[in-house]
């Protein structure tokens, strides 16, 4: 039913950092009018992302994704990002897809539209009343990217405008391998010499040997930098790379980071690589009904024996746990406790602060990020390995906006504030 | 020093915006009491430099906020949040008479903020203890910038992103000539489908030597109104100006445009009817001896077209306006005898009996470049009327801070004008400006 008046469709504001909230606001539509606004994102891989949530105007002919209830869709209630949080593959797309932006200098563009009642497909074939772009940037103006490759070292620095001196974050990612860049542009646009080092190719089964050695020299690159305050840096890390950060924390006799923070982290892998970890365990593999592989029991139980584990109570600086009560490829939780267990134990209570989310899953990544359920992981494999993360959608996402706001603040705190830092915030 | 040096975080929010959206620009964990300056410096297409700055204090908990505290010197003072863009001038040693003019509106406006230790005036060697980046656009994403050169016009089409249909505006600046894209591009990043028209220097008039016509005009607003993606029959015209004169002179007498609302900013409606466009363009140039020098200098063309005519012969008719007309108007317009055609414009159509479509923004202490928000207001600048080759300086009039307000509330109803009567459902009351 075309409208004479078309309405009007703004995004506030048009370009923002990933982390930053917007307002969607329609008007001139007609009073008591339902509309379905839909987001559409086309990802660097191809594949087409959406949203959409059922909405009725009021009186003035408004619907404003900020304050008004969404009745339907792919998210519901209020929900003011909700469209970027619930995206999710349009019908028809491969199983097991992951959004990811991988060149972090361009934005994420989203196409945010306005569609004539309450609809549930085929939102392509119709013409929208009304549609606006909005551009969601990873890096801040002025940030400067940086290949490094020195030393035998593979990664990328983000630097934040400005003379500088900076705190430095070393940022790792999980056993999924490669280098990921995004988590790094942000911490950067945040104030933060980050490096995002690459240590395992991605889409191999890690089997080499984690080299401490390497992790150590990466961390020295960031001290050793002109525009990083060398006794302020931090190491940033999730799944893997949180186990590395553990092993650093408690072990290294080279580095002393000044804060740490782990996300779905695992302090005990008494195996030379995950491969040699699923041989082990294979009758603890399960798959669900869709024939996606639960992970999480294969670290079960957490073994007593220091030997097999990360001696936790040797940390020397604040350490920030984040998990999701239902991740399914650790027992983050579980292990969370069996670290607070082994610090408390070191008289080291001040050093930590866990924050544990129900309804959430193992990827914990920076807000409004599409939760996913499960993806292909280590893809180069045959047949297709697709992985359960956990977490349902809404809570999941809750728990990246939250976590992250504590993380910033954690950081800050410790790397910015003051010489004394404490533990708990 | 050093831990100060550290402490210091400088952020501002949004970091990429509009031109026409406000920012907050946030220091924390400076020492608590800590003097500091707040900077800001932009370096112009045409290679000069622009800056400005605010005293700050940092409260108890090391905090200072441009958009709640108070600045106690500088370019600017008092709770200010966009003084460090509107106060913005040339940095000591640069020419005189410079104007902020972005032409090239693909990219932003790049303005670096930043913080100095203290309260400081002068900023050449000065170490910064902090300082971002901000980008200022004038182009929304997805709005389309389109040259348009059928039927010999010289213009620029901005197109909002979506499937349209949209209402339509005809842009024109003033004397000056050339194709001026940044209001337009502004407006289509509201919604609008705006043409930036060059009517005085359009490559047919360098070409034939000969200045356009009335058609001229009309070509342009039926362009808009064939355009596939814009709605026919919800056309505006907006001038400034020069572009006063034309907006008023199609309004009133045009058979072709039939205008939904003209918006006309620092001109007058004193033109000799019937006239074409050269005649009229003409006829402010040969009352040169109304021109007044100022003691600095600087050309004051106020006095041009005064006294405002008696003669029905030399005004358009006003009176037979059929369409809404938002007038605005700076108090200390020292470039055209603006509130004074104002006056007279109000009191022709009262007499007429079209007055209810009469809205009168008349702003005290401002000058005659009323532009989009926080742009640097200029009081004279150099200047070189089309057809001239002398490059004057000329007075525009304003003072800075009542010039910026003006500047601010102008846009907002002008843009709420527009609304109203391009986009508006009866019964509604379209109102989304709240961040602006």
């Amino acid at each position: 039913m075309p409208y004479t008046d078309p309405p009007i469709l703004s995004v506030y504001p048009s370009r923002a950092l990933v982390d930053e909230a917007f307002k969607v606001l329609v008007e001139n539509l007609p009073p008591g009018c339902p509309v379905t606004v839909h987001s559409l994102h086309l990802s660097e891989d191809d594949n087409y992302w959406e949203a959409y949530g059922h909405y009725i105007s009021d009186h003035r002919g408004s619907v404003s994704v900020s304050e008004d209830v969404s009745f339907g869709g792919t998210y519901t209630g209020k929900e003011p990002m909700g469209l970027l949080w619930s995206l999710r593959p349009v019908p028809g797309s491969r199983q097991g897809l992951r959004l990811r932006k991988m060149n972090v200098c361009t934005p994420m563009l989203v196409n945010i539209s306005v569609h004539c009642g309450h609809l549930v497909e085929a939102f392509r074939d119709q013409t929208p009343l009304a549609s606006v772009l909005t551009e969601r940037w990873y890096m801040a103006p002025g940030v400067k990217r940086i290949d490094i490759r020195e030393r035998g070292m593979r990664g990328t620095l983000f630097i934040p405008p400005g003379p500088g001196p900076f705190p430095g974050l070393l940022d790792l990612w999980g056993g999924g391998g490669g280098l990921l860049e995004h988590r790094a542009a942000l911490l950067a646009s945040h104030g933060f010499v980050s490096l995002a080092l690459e240590y395992l190719t991605s889409g191999e089964i890690p089997t080499a040997r984690l080299d401490y050695n390497y992790f150590e020299k990466a961390f020295n690159i960031i001290q050793d930098h002109p525009l990083v305050t060398p006794d302020r840096v931090g190491i940033f890390g999730l799944s893997l790379g949180s186990f590395v950060t553990f092993n650093l924390a408690a072990k290294s006799t080279i580095i002393n980071p000044r804060c740490c923070v782990c996300i779905s982290g695992f302090h005990c892998h008494p195996y030379r690589s995950m491969g040699e970890m699923i041989q082990t365990n294979l009758n603890k593999l399960h798959v669900d009904e869709n024939n996606y592989q639960i992970w999480r029991d294969m670290s079960l139980p957490i073994p007593s024996d220091i030997s097999k584990k990360v001696d936790m109570g040797k940390i020397k600086c604040p350490l920030l746990l984040v998990c999701g009560h239902d991740d399914q490829s650790y027992p983050a939780v579980e292990l969370a406790e069996d670290i607070a267990q082994m610090v408390h134990a070191a008289g080291k209570d001040h050093l930590l602060t866990k924050v544990f989310y129900h309804g959430t899953g193992h990827m914990i990544e920076p807000p409004y990020s599409p939760h996913f359920r499960a993806t292909t992981f280590m893809a180069k494999t045959k047949p297709k390995v697709i992985l359960l993360w956990g977490g349902q959608t809404k809570p999941h996402s809750d728990a990246q906006e939250d976590s992250w706001k504590k993380i910033l603040a954690f950081l800050q705190h410790h790397l910015y504030s003051t010489p004394n830092p404490r533990a708990k915030m | 020093m050093d831990k100060k040096k550290h402490c210091v975080k400088l952020s501002v929010q949004p970091s990429r915006a509009l031109m026409d959206e406000k920012f907050i620009v946030l220091v924390q964990n400076a020492p608590p009491g800590f003097q500091m300056t707040i900077h800001s410096l932009h370096h112009s297409e045409d290679g000069h430099s622009w800056e400005a700055f605010g005293h700050y204090t940092a409260d108890a908990t090391g905090t200072v906020n441009v958009s709640q505290d108070h600045s106690v010197g500088g370019t600017y003072s008092g709770v200010e949040p966009m003084g460090l863009l509107w106060s913005l001038r040339p940095v000591p040693g640069s020419k005189p008479h410079l104007r902020f003019r972005k032409m090239n509106v693909q990219t932003p406006m790049e303005v670096t903020i930043s913080v100095y230790q203290g309260h400081q005036t002068v900023f050449v060697d000065q170490v910064q203890l902090a300082s971002v980046l901000v980008e200022r656009w004038y182009m929304a994403p997805g709005v389309r910038r389109i040259p348009v050169t059928e039927s010999n016009l010289t213009a620029t089409l901005f197109l909002p992103p979506g499937p349209g249909p949209f209402p339509g505006v005809l842009d024109l600046w003033g004397g000056g000539g050339q194709l001026v894209e940044y209001r337009s591009a502004l407006l289509a990043s509201h919604g609008f489908a705006s043409l930036a028209l060059d009517y005085l220097t359009p490559k047919i008039t360098l070409k034939t030597g000969k200045m356009v016509e009335n058609d001229y005009f009309e070509t342009a607003y039926k362009f808009l109104q064939q355009h596939p993606q814009v709605s026919g029959s919800r056309i505006a015209m907006m001038g400034l100006s020069f572009g006063t004169t034309m907006t008023l002179k199609m309004a009133v007498y045009s058979e072709v445009m039939k205008l939904s609302c003209a918006v006309c900013i620092s001109g007058s409606h004193i033109q000799p009817v019937n006239a074409t466009v050269e005649e009229i363009f003409i006829m402010f140039d040969t009352k040169s001896e109304k021109t007044r020098i100022s003691e600095e200098n600087e050309v004051i063309w106020h006095d041009v077209v005064l006294p405002v005519p008696t003669d029905p012969g030399m005004k358009a008719d006003v009176g037979r306006l059929q369409c809404p007309l938002l007038l605005i108007v700076g108090e200390d317009d020292q470039n055209w005898a603006a509130p004074e055609s104002a006056q007279d414009i109000k009191e022709m159509m009262e007499q007429a009996g079209n007055s209810h479509l009469l809205t009168l923004l008349s702003y005290a202490n401002t000058g005659h470049l009323i532009e989009p928000p926080y742009t640097p207001h200029t009081r004279a600048s150099r200047f070189k009327p089309v057809g001239s080759n002398e490059l004057l300086v000329v007075l525009w009039g304003g003072e800075t801070v009542a010039h910026s307000r003006a500047q601010e509330d102008a846009w907002r109803k002008t843009l709420a004008f527009l609304r109203e009567n391009l986009y508006s459902r009866k019964n509604s009351a379209v109102t989304f400006t709240s961040h602006l």
